[in-house]
């Protein structure tokens, strides 16, 4: 009998390389329903993008996977593992890491700082290491310096990397925010719009990192974006979230063409235009 | 941070370095050649109240790693002071433990003393958490004074015999002022590598977002509890030496009134700042001495009666008056002061 398991978990696992999912996931707060019995798989590798209208559930998604929030009923699953019981700090060192919507940066620390302190469980030296800062303290903070310089490169903060993180402006705290996820060096990338609040060159921007990202490390993504022009640019799958139900899921141009995906966003449209 | 213009680091190993340049070597020898040679050219008083100075920025450096970094406000280092002190006394006393064995078992006990009073932080922040660290300023003086007066001399308090080095006893200031400054210099700069290590950075994520700090990896319970451990090993420390320099303790050296001045340095000098832990204490307490002395001088002017009133009074006011001015006009403290002054001094006359 657990041969057969084993062998069915092992074609499985053949068949969808799941990387993570939610199974069953419903959350309450105070008797309002957030999340009702929300399923979503993340594939290996794929980007995927996580759509609906404000107030839908998407960041409640991201807040379970991070384990922020613990779902009143359902599981989350990582690499084959039940995750669901694990403190988010635990779930960030198996390697899932998030940025957030309303940037949540160590504001007294230097962005080099910032990234440096996702590395945190990377680096093993004790106490004492640190306050005689010899040897293997030296050591490990000058290697992993070395790959947050990079992920600085790429970002492009070299110009800002001893600047304190309060100093910054919102566009520029949005990267910062995306490179200590990175930093972590990430299985699962949770972003949490990470272009909102940006105009176009910076959302182009934005947009090229996270490519850039997925070429050099093929790190599987879920984004929260409002956009659908860059939704239907970048991901390869979608699911969208109303009233904290998947009512959607498919590729972007399956979804492109669904009744109830253009009468949400056709409707957030006509209020935008409506509120200017 | 400001650098000399020009000076650029080729190697992440030379930008770990905290003294960079000759100019800046030749001024740390220099200060610490100044500093091995002040009983040469200072009495005895003023060497009393170096030695107070030096004591107080190690207990500091203990604050300023658990309210400055972690943000946790304490309002009981002095009472963990106590609790290093006597219990350093204690072991050379019944157990005839070497002063130098003595000390740093006392740190390790008041180490796990303060994880305990560090316990509530696990549930509660701010304003609740500094009530439930003012419990231990009520607690452990309760406790020592009450529980085995026998053992710790009750109100009384203990005397505390000079230790020895070599065979040479720590009697003097001169030879007390040894071992403070160098206990002091050594607790710095172990401070301020805590403070750029990954201890450091994961003390500041608590503070400033413990949640994001949870989130992104951040054992935020582990770092508290190690937080309040490295301030009490700070306080322990502190309360030995303390115990020497005084030549004797008790329960009214540890006061909740100590515990706030603490917290006051700290804010004059800088919060989170290991130069400002310096500035701090070196300000507050030349302040108290220089108030001491003119306080008499102003009593002359004023009615008999409110003289003496004013004249104890004053202290606590000028503290007060100092910490308020700095809450208002520069909450970074002395230590941004001194980035400030420093940024000027090398861009001069180039000001841009
Ligand atoms: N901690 C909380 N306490 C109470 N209600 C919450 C909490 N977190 C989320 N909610 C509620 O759950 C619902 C979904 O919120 P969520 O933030 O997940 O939406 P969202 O899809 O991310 O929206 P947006 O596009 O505005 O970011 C909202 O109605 C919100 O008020
Ligand atoms: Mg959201």
């Amino acid at each position: 009998m657990g041969f057969q398991k084993v062998m069915e978990a092992l074609s499985n696992q053949k068949v969808t390389p799941r990387l993570a999912s939610l199974s069953g996931v419903s959350l309450s707060f105070h008797g309002v329903k957030v999340l009702t019995n929300v399923s979503v798989d993340i594939l290996q590798g794929e980007l995927l993008a996580l759509i609906g209208p404000n107030g839908a559930g998407k960041t409640s998604v991201v807040n379970c996977m991070s384990g922020f929030y613990r779902p009143g009923s359902g599981q989350i699953l990582f690499e084959g593992k039940d995750i669901t019981p694990l403190r988010p700090y635990h779930r960030f060192k198996l390697g899932i890491s998030r940025t957030f919507q309303n940037i949540e940066l160590y504001e007294g620390l230097s962005v080099l700082e910032n990234l440096m302190s996702a590395r945190h469980n990377m680096m093993s030296y004790g106490v004492l290491a640190a306050g005689l800062y010899l040897g293997k303290a030296r050591k490990q903070e000058i290697e992993h310096r070395e790959i947050v310089e990079d992920i600085i490169d790429l970002l492009e903060l070299e110009a800002i990397r001893k600047s304190k993180v309060g100093s910054l402006a919102y566009g520029l705290r949005k990267r910062v925010d995306l490179g200590r996820a990175l930093a972590g060096q990430p299985k699962l990338l949770l972003l949490d719009e990470p272009m909102a609040g940006m105009n176009t060159e910076e959302k182009e921007d934005m947009a090229r990192f996270i490519l850039d990202v997925r070429e050099l490390w093929k790190t599987t993504m879920v984004i929260i974006e409002h956009d659908m022009g860059v939704v239907m640019d970048i991901s390869e799958r979608v699911v969208m979230l109303d009233f904290g139900v998947k009512v959607v899921e498919g590729s972007p141009d399956e979804v492109k063409n669904n009744p109830k995906v253009i009468a949400a966003y056709l409707g957030i449209e006509k209020q935008e235009e409506s509120s200017k | 941070m400001w650098r000399p213009c020009g000076v650029i680091d080729e190697t992440y190993e030379q930008d770990l370095a905290i003294v960079r340049t000759f100019p800046q070597w030749t001024l740390t020898v220099a200060a610490l050649g100044a500093l091995a040679l002040l009983p040469a050219y200072v009495s005895g008083v003023t060497l009393n109240t170096v030695n107070h100075i030096a004591i107080t920025i190690v207990a500091l450096h203990g604050v300023n790693i658990l309210t400055g970094l972690t943000g946790q406000i304490t309002l009981g280092q002095a009472a963990f002071m106590a609790i290093g002190a006597y219990s350093m006394e204690m072991m050379v006393r019944y157990w005839g433990l070497s002063f130098w064995i003595a000390t740093p078992i006392a740190m390790l006990i008041t180490g796990v003393a303060g994880v305990i009073i560090g316990l509530p932080s696990l549930r509660i922040k701010g304003f609740y958490l500094a009530m439930a660290t003012l419990a231990a300023q009520f607690i452990v003086p309760w406790i020592i004074v009450n529980v085995r007066p026998d053992l710790t001399g009750g109100t009384d308090g203990l005397t505390v015999s000079p230790p020895s080095i070599g065979g040479l006893q720590l009697t003097s200031q001169e030879s007390i002022f040894y071992l403070c400054a160098t206990v002091a210099v050594f607790s710095t700069v172990f401070a301020r590598n805590i403070a750029r290590s990954r201890y450091g950075r994961a003390f500041i994520a608590i503070r400033d977002n413990d949640i994001a700090a949870e989130i992104m990896g951040i054992a935020v319970v582990r770092y508290k509890l190690l937080s309040f451990f490295l301030c009490s090993l700070y306080a322990g420390l502190a309360g030995c030496l303390y115990a020497i320099w005084m030549r004797g303790i008790s329960v009214e050296h540890f006061t909740l009134h100590e515990s706030i001045w603490y917290l006051g340095m700290l804010i004059v000098g800088g919060m989170g700042s290991v130069v400002g832990v310096i500035l701090g204490a070196i300000m507050i307490r030349s302040l108290t001495i220089l108030v001491t002395y003119i306080g008499p001088w102003i009593a002359v002017f004023l009615p008999p009666g409110t003289g003496t009133v004013l004249e104890l009074g004053l202290g606590p006011i000028v503290f007060g008056v100092v910490v308020l001015a700095f809450l208002i006009y520069e909450p970074h403290g002395l230590a941004r002061i001194w980035e400030r002054f420093k940024a000027f001094y090398r861009l001069w006359p180039y000001s841009y």
